[in-house]
């Protein structure tokens, strides 16, 4: 207990390193993967080697894709989140994709039907009913990140990695364990706030 | 207030072998319940959609009050025109009242406006606002969704209105009753409709004028009863069974046969003992009239007054070809 108390400094430093950094790169991969996810599901066949690409990327381990980026970028923060950004990538464009195809095409019929302008169509029929499967995707994406976040500290970006691998490196149990609960405690957190948002939005469709 | 004439019309999609839509010419006049009929697949969608450019056509031209379509803005043209598309079709995450808001909020009504109007278009299709404005379409019957997506049309009192097979998903009474409200409605506010079915009997007593179509052509136009009496081709006759002489009946009115009958008056002939029948009243009812009171003739009125008797071998020649 007087542990916690002793090192409750460097958690709650740590903890928002790691914040910082998962929120820059999920800030960034969004911005990325949605004009990119829409464009994939708009043109079918050049969506499809886009896809194989990303696919790619995500079966580059973690590690060695950090690696392979340090002759590029050097070590550090952007670095990290870089690496961070490209791993999100496949998750949120897929899911984009799969977002805007969960929208029948009937409902779009209908809508043009009714004298809604494309942009109108976009944002009172595509996004209402697609963003649900959207955010079930930027979930999955939050998760990830949070987690591969943590061997971002092998790359000197910070973030609670730090104190495990300093925890593995003293042989300090307690260190590990701060690290680890604290990771998890975020990848909880983060899911909770993403599945409420997915719910209020699927809320209505659903009988009440 | 709303005419529609195609001429020439043709649609060839992407990559087919043949036009789904093949030089189509057709005069519709306004205020008529014009019902496109023929088998799956013989391009009665795809016409439909070329009348609010959601379809865009290869050849020919559709002019609306005498305009070229090709020269409107289709976002404006469509929000002038009523559709009801071939599923239901309502956006599942807005309530009954956003659903059928959605054009009036579009052309930018306020919200007092668009309240009042989504009311009273409820009370149109004969669904309780109270109960039903913030409903979500999935906690509706098929029929409670067919009535919005109708109401949804008529939102900006069009004067036009493109439906596709409008009762396709609802069983037979609540076919036949959304099918008289559609009639009444046509009669009341004048929309020209155009209406597609592959449902004989539906088109049989909806229309006003009957397309039968054909492999993206038109077959025959003309009144239920002259297509019924006088088919063009075998299809056509085959189609809407002509050959079915109680069919037939069925869309000539009395009217239409007391016009040209003797006139007799039923007090020379036993009084009361008759049945009496509106002149509105299809053969068919007046055969079924007389067959249940054992009468060998109707009497026919035409606004409360006796216009004629009409027997048995009357109603024979009218069907007899
Ligand atoms: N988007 C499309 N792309 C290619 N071909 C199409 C498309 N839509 C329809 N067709 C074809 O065009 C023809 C006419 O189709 P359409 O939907 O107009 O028929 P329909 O008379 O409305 O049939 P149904 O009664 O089954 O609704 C059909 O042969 C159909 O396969
Ligand atoms: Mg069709």
């Amino acid at each position: 207990m007087s542990w916690l108390v002793e090192h409750a400094g460097e958690i709650a430093a740590r903890t928002l390193e790691h914040l910082w950094l998962c929120g820059t790169a999920f800030a960034i991969a969004l911005a990325i993967a949605l004009p990119l996810g829409l464009f994939a599901a708009r043109r079918g066949r050049v969506g499809l080697p886009l896809i194989a690409a990303l696919d790619a990327i995500y079966t580059i381990p973690s590690l060695a894709l950090f690696a392979l980026l340090i002759p590029l970028m050097g070590l550090g923060f952007w670095t990290a989140v870089t690496a961070l950004v490209a791993y999100a990538q496949i998750i949120l464009v897929r899911n984009v994709v799969a977002a805007v195809q969960s929208v029948p095409p009937w409902m779009i019929d209908a809508a043009q039907g009714l004298g809604m302008t494309p942009l109108q169509v976009f944002l009172r029929v595509e996004l209402p009913i697609g963003a649900p499967v959207a955010i079930a995707g930027a979930r999955v994406a939050a998760i990830s990140i949070i987690a591969i976040a943590s061997v971002a500290a092998w790359i000197d970006a910070g973030g609670l990695g730090t104190m495990i691998f300093a925890g593995i490196e003293r042989q300090d149990i307690r260190l590990i364990a701060a690290g680890t609960l604290g990771i998890a405690a975020l990848a909880l957190i983060a899911d909770g706030a993403l599945r409420a948002a997915e719910h209020a939005l699927r809320a209505p469709i659903s009988p009440a | 207030m709303a005419s529609i004439r195609f001429e020439g019309v043709r649609v060839v999609y992407p990559g087919a072998a043949r036009a789904a839509v093949d030089g189509v010419t057709l005069a519709i006049p306004s205020g008529c319940f014009a019902v496109l009929l023929g088998p799956s697949g013989c391009g009665k969608t795809t016409l439909l959609r070329t009348v609010n450019r959601l379809q865009p056509i290869d050849g020919g031209r559709i002019e609306i009050d005498g305009r070229d379509t090709a020269g409107l803005d289709p976002i404006v043209l469509r929000r002038r025109i009523g559709y009801v598309i071939q599923a239901v079709g309502l956006f599942p995450h807005l309530t009954v009242a956003q659903n059928v808001a959605v054009v009036p909020n579009l052309l930018g009504w306020d919200s007092q406006r668009v309240s009042e109007r989504v009311d009273a278009l409820l009370a149109q299709v004969s669904l309780d606002a109270q109960a039903f404005r913030d409903r979500y379409p999935s906690q509706l019957s098929g029929g409670q969704q067919q009535r919005v997506g109708i109401a949804r049309a008529l939102a900006a009192e069009p004067s036009m209105l493109l439906m596709d097979e409008p009762f396709g998903a609802v069983d037979a009474i609540v076919r036949a009753s959304l099918q008289q409200e559609t009639l009444a409605l046509q009669r009341r506010t004048g929309a020209t409709i155009l209406f597609v079915t592959h449902d004989v009997d539906e088109a049989l007593s909806l229309a006003d004028m009957l397309v039968v179509m054909r492999d993206g052509h038109i077959e025959q136009t003309g009144t239920p009863a002259e297509i019924l009496t006088h088919p063009a081709t075998p299809f056509v006759a085959e189609l809407v069974d002509a050959d079915d002489a109680l069919r037939r009946l069925s869309v000539i009115t009395l009217g239409a046969l007391a016009a040209n009958a003797a006139y007799t008056t039923s007090s020379a002939l036993e009084p009361g003992t008759i049945p009496t029948l509106d002149a509105g009243v299809s053969l068919r009812a007046a055969l079924g009239a007389m067959l249940e009171t054992g009468a060998s003739r109707v009497c026919v009125m035409h606004e409360g007054r006796e216009a004629a008797v009409l027997d048995l071998d009357t109603l024979r020649n009218a069907v007899r070809r």
